[in-house]
């Protein structure tokens, strides 16, 4: 990646300029980071008064000689296992920077921790006993640091005095790491002879590593270059909120890279919507003027009332990201179940959400030996490529185009399971909308209400196969019809005949397919006709999903006609074939079908005749101020 | 963007990240320098108000001076404060020493407020650099149905991605400004002029470093009487931050304790 390395400038209390660059420390368990890091602390004079004398009373205590990785080993339960848990963060100085180290366990059984640590550096500390030499632990960790981009990495060969201090013994551990880590595309910036516990190396090149002839630890940390700098990149706002607390609109979020002035033309993808940014919202003073650029987070307001959600990204036109909902990724995995071909994920990247599906697993590498394994799946710890499918379209670049947009984790029951890059999108299923400017319609929203009597409405009728939708749905149309409005029926298994014809019934499809419908119906609404949709849409995300896109045109009626009168019913003989094995993924067998919690309306028409059915819908859309009062009046003359 | 900017930046993103996944949060606000920049944060994440209540679990031990200010800024600030009661030391397990057992009253108060409104979130603001233990913390931090910490299990964070789901009946504590340290405090309290309690500045030599409890809080000496004091002490001072806060120094592991069932 070519970007422009310039040092970020953060000021200091006393006000001078230094650059801050966050360095991750690690290493095999017992090759000497926690000693490493006490060692550092004390030669940079980093140390509070009283901690030395403390820790040598811990040390006194415990009749142990003292142990500088005491220092950070604060917690009582590390104190006894002797290994650092957790990632801790610690800040000191070197001549030129201002260092904030990550140290990070070396313990395999917290990578996990190692991965939150190093996710978060611009450099990396790799740190090899002398004696013990390249670890399996070593090479995964340096893969790692491949893995997640890190580039700059200082190789340490610690306990040199276990080895007389040989620079044959030296030699050989640079070579070998040296090659390794030239293997995975890293270049070490130093291989630094050291002996933590003594201080040889550290700060100092002491007699004993006379032969040594590079930097310091502490003078290779000073050459270490802080962050990229992302203004440069192109415009990337993923949206966390829409906030409406008072009469301004605002979009919020974290500007990921780029920048963006009031103004500005953008596009909101995935769904490719035009605007111009009106003002950038701020607090206490409002609106803020001037460019805004990469790491702000901001708030704005844009020219015209657009449908944004969570998730979206606004960029400038020319420059979007691609929309897609296929990508391949290069994910390092931490859950104890492996990841294998056509699990069912949550993958989020940035604020956006979707589920997903593992098309392929294209590699699986256990990063200690480097050797792939069977494509078959993922272990706990190892590393692979994967190939996967989302429920719903999103926003993204590939890690060498953007390394903040280009990376994603993946949730399984709610808790991260795992992480990753981007490697590349599949963007093939429709350009980058860098031309779609919406059309307005010619007319006005209240010219139709005016000849309809009506809003736009998003009527969503939801239930069980045979539950009576489609019955009523076409009941409602021909009653809102005769009373001179404009209904529209889209009923699901029509529009999968033609406009989803491409969609199967995996959950990530039927999230298409509903969200295709939702997306047809609130242009229907938008454009004052009442869209009644019908459809088994058993996922309840699926339909929360649909009401965002509707927003307040969104009405929801639960046909709950019990299941034995659905069975009994069965007018295309589904559960009949279902029963007989003959028709896989059918809502209605089995306990999928996911009931509203709060629709606006529940119907069982095993209860209620059709027409009964349509008066109380006709309520509620009156009573929820679809339906305008004439149309009262009009009804009972009929 | 100077270092205080992306301290901001990074502050507001997280607190709107809890915002929008969390149902229902709190912020913890203990009246000192730290949760009043927090308070300060979320009027600027959500411009100009903060749209969930402030929590102030009052263990009746404060200084007047606290609660004064909590009862005048409450009202400026126009948040929705909410006082909850601890209860009685009585209720609080015997065998902490005398000045963790008096903090842990607050993990004791904490609960009942919990369970009081069924928070799933509590935004905290304890710092890295504060304590070695708070140092080991996630920005969206587990804690299991009793409120305490597992920090031999902690969930991975990579990237500001957080794990924001707990479990039924469990909470997260929430740390927006985790990654601030003392100085950074001071230096943002002074740029964007936010009131402070007097008892941080110096008197008669001396000054409150951290304010807890009166019983178990004390001031260290200095001659600081204003921000910019304060800062050039910070810089030159190697007496850490909680030097004054007893319970830190009855045992070696006092406040990890505390910290692991629930305290913040």
């Amino acid at each position: 990646m070519n970007m422009i390395v310039t040092p970020a400038s953060p000021a200091t209390p006393n006000g001078t300029t230094r650059p801050q660059v966050r360095i991750v420390i690690v290493g095999h368990v017992d090759h000497g980071k926690s000693t490493l890091v006490g060692r550092l602390l004390h030669e940079t004079g980093s140390l509070p008064d009283g901690k030395l004398e403390m820790l040598k009373a811990v040390s006194a205590r415990r009749g142990m000689p003292f142990e500088w990785s005491f220092l950070l080993d604060a917690l009582q339960t590390e104190r006894d296992q002797g290994i650092t848990i957790d990632t801790t963060q610690i800040r000191f100085r070197t001549n030129s920077r201002d260092i904030v180290l990550i140290d990070a366990p070396g313990h395999a059984e917290f990578l996990r921790n190692m991965i939150t640590g190093a996710s978060q550096a611009d450099g990396a500390v790799l740190i090899i006993d002398a004696l013990e030499g390249v670890r399996d632990q070593t090479r995964r960790h340096g893969y790692l640091l491949h893995l997640l981009g890190v580039k700059q990495v200082a190789v340490v060969v610690n306990k040199m005095d276990r080895v007389d201090f040989s620079a044959d013994r030296f030699k050989d551990i640079s070579d070998e790491i040296s090659a390794h880590l030239n293997g995975l595309g890293v270049t070490p910036t130093a291989v630094i002879p050291i002996s933590a516990r003594d201080g040889d190396g550290v700060a100092e090149r002491t007699d004993r590593i006379g032969w040594y002839k590079g930097p310091t630890v502490v003078e290779a940390l000073d050459r270490l270059e802080p962050a990229r700098p992302l203004e440069a990149l192109a415009l990337r706002l993923p949206v966390q909120a829409i906030y409406k607390f008072d009469d301004r609109r605002i979009v919020a979020g974290r500007i990921e890279s780029g920048s963006l002035i009031a103004g500005d033309e953008i596009v909101i993808m995935p769904a490719g919507k035009i605007a111009k940014i009106k003002t950038v919202e701020s607090w206490p003073v409002t609106p803020v003027a001037g460019r805004q650029g990469a790491g702000r987070s901001v708030g704005i307001t844009l020219d015209r009332e657009l449908f944004i959600e969570r998730g979206d990204i606004v960029a400038h036109a020319g420059t979007a990201p691609r929309e897609t909902r296929r990508l391949r990724a290069r994910i390092f995995w931490l859950h104890d179940k492996p990841l294998a071909k056509g699990d069912q994920l949550l993958v989020r990247c940035g604020p956006k959400e979707s589920r997903a599906t593992v098309v392929a697993i294209e590699k699986a590498v256990d990063p200690g030996e480097l050797s792939s394994s069977e494509n078959k799946a993922i272990g706990r710890n190892h590393v692979g490529e994967i190939d996967i499918s989302l429920s719903n379209p999103i926003a993204t670049d590939p890690y060498t185009e953007n390394p903040r947009t280009g990376r994603l984790v993946i949730e399984v029951s709610g808790r991260i399971a795992g992480g990753g890059l981007v490697l590349s999108v599949d963007a093939g299923q429709r350009a980058v909308p860098v031309d779609i400017v919406p059309v307005e319609s010619a007319l006005r929203p209240d010219e139709r209400s005016a000849r309809y009597r009506h809003n736009g409405a998003v009527v969503w009728l939801t239930g069980l196969p045979a539950s009576g939708k489609s019955t009523l749905a076409k009941a409602l149309e021909r009653r809102l019809f005769t009373n001179g409005g404009s209904p529209i029926l889209l009923d699901g298994d029509t529009l999968r005949a033609g406009l989803n014809s491409d969609l199967g019934f995996s959950a990530a499809d039927r999230s298409e397919n509903i969200r295709r419908l939702a997306e047809v119906a609130t242009h229907l609404a938008r454009n004052g006709h009442i869209a009644i949709v019908a459809a088994v849409s058993p996922a309840r995300e699926d339909r929360a999903a649909a009401r965002r896109i509707a927003d307040t045109a969104f009405r929801e009626i639960h046909v709950a006609t019990p299941a034995e009168v659905c069975e009994d019913r069965d007018p295309k003989g589904h559960y009949k074939k279902a029963r007989a094995g003959a028709l896989a993924s059918f809502t209605g067998i089995g306990n999928d079908y996911e009931a509203p919690q709060a629709a606006e309306l529940v119907i069982d028409t095993s209860k209620r005749t059709v027409a009964e059915a349509a008066d109380e819908i006709e309520q509620m859309l009156k009573t929820s101020g679809v339906l305008f009062d004439e149309l009262v009046d009009l009804a009972a003359n009929i | 963007m100077d270092h205080l900017d992306q301290l901001e930046a990074q502050s507001i993103y997280i607190f709107r990240e809890a915002f929008a996944r969390l149902k229902k949060i709190a912020l913890l606000w203990s009246l000192g320098k730290d949760s009043n920049v927090m308070i300060w944060l979320a009027r600027k994440a959500f411009f100009g108000r903060m749209p969930f209540p402030a929590l102030h679990v009052d263990t009746g031990k404060k200084f007047p001076e606290m609660y004064r200010f909590r009862d005048h800024y409450g009202k400026e600030w126009d948040l929705d404060l909410r006082v909850e009661p601890c209860p009685p030391i009585d209720a609080v397990d015997p065998t902490l020493p005398p000045a963790a057992r008096s903090a842990a009253r607050k993990t004791e108060g904490l609960k009942m407020a919990l369970a009081k409104y069924g928070f799933d979130g509590l935004i905290a603001g304890i710092r890295r650099d504060e304590e070695a233990t708070r140092a080991k913390e996630r920005v969206f931090s587990p804690r299991g149905l009793e409120g305490n910490w597992d920090v031999r299990d902690q969930p991975p964070e990579f990237w500001d991605h957080f794990n924001a789901s707990p479990p039924q009946g469990a909470h997260l504590r929430i740390h927006p400004i985790l990654h601030w340290t003392e100085a950074d405090i001071w230096a943002y309290t002074k740029r964007e002029n936010i009131p402070i309690i007097p008892l941080y500045l110096a008197k008669d030599g001396k000054r409150y470093r951290s304010l807890g409890d009166q019983d178990i809080t004390n001031p260290v000496n200095s001659t600081a009487s204003s921000i910019d004091e304060i800062l050039v002490e910070l810089e030159q001072t190697k007496v850490p931050e909680r030097a004054g806060r007893a319970l830190d120094h009855e045992t070696e592991d006092a406040f990890e304790r505390l910290r692991v069932a629930g305290y913040l």
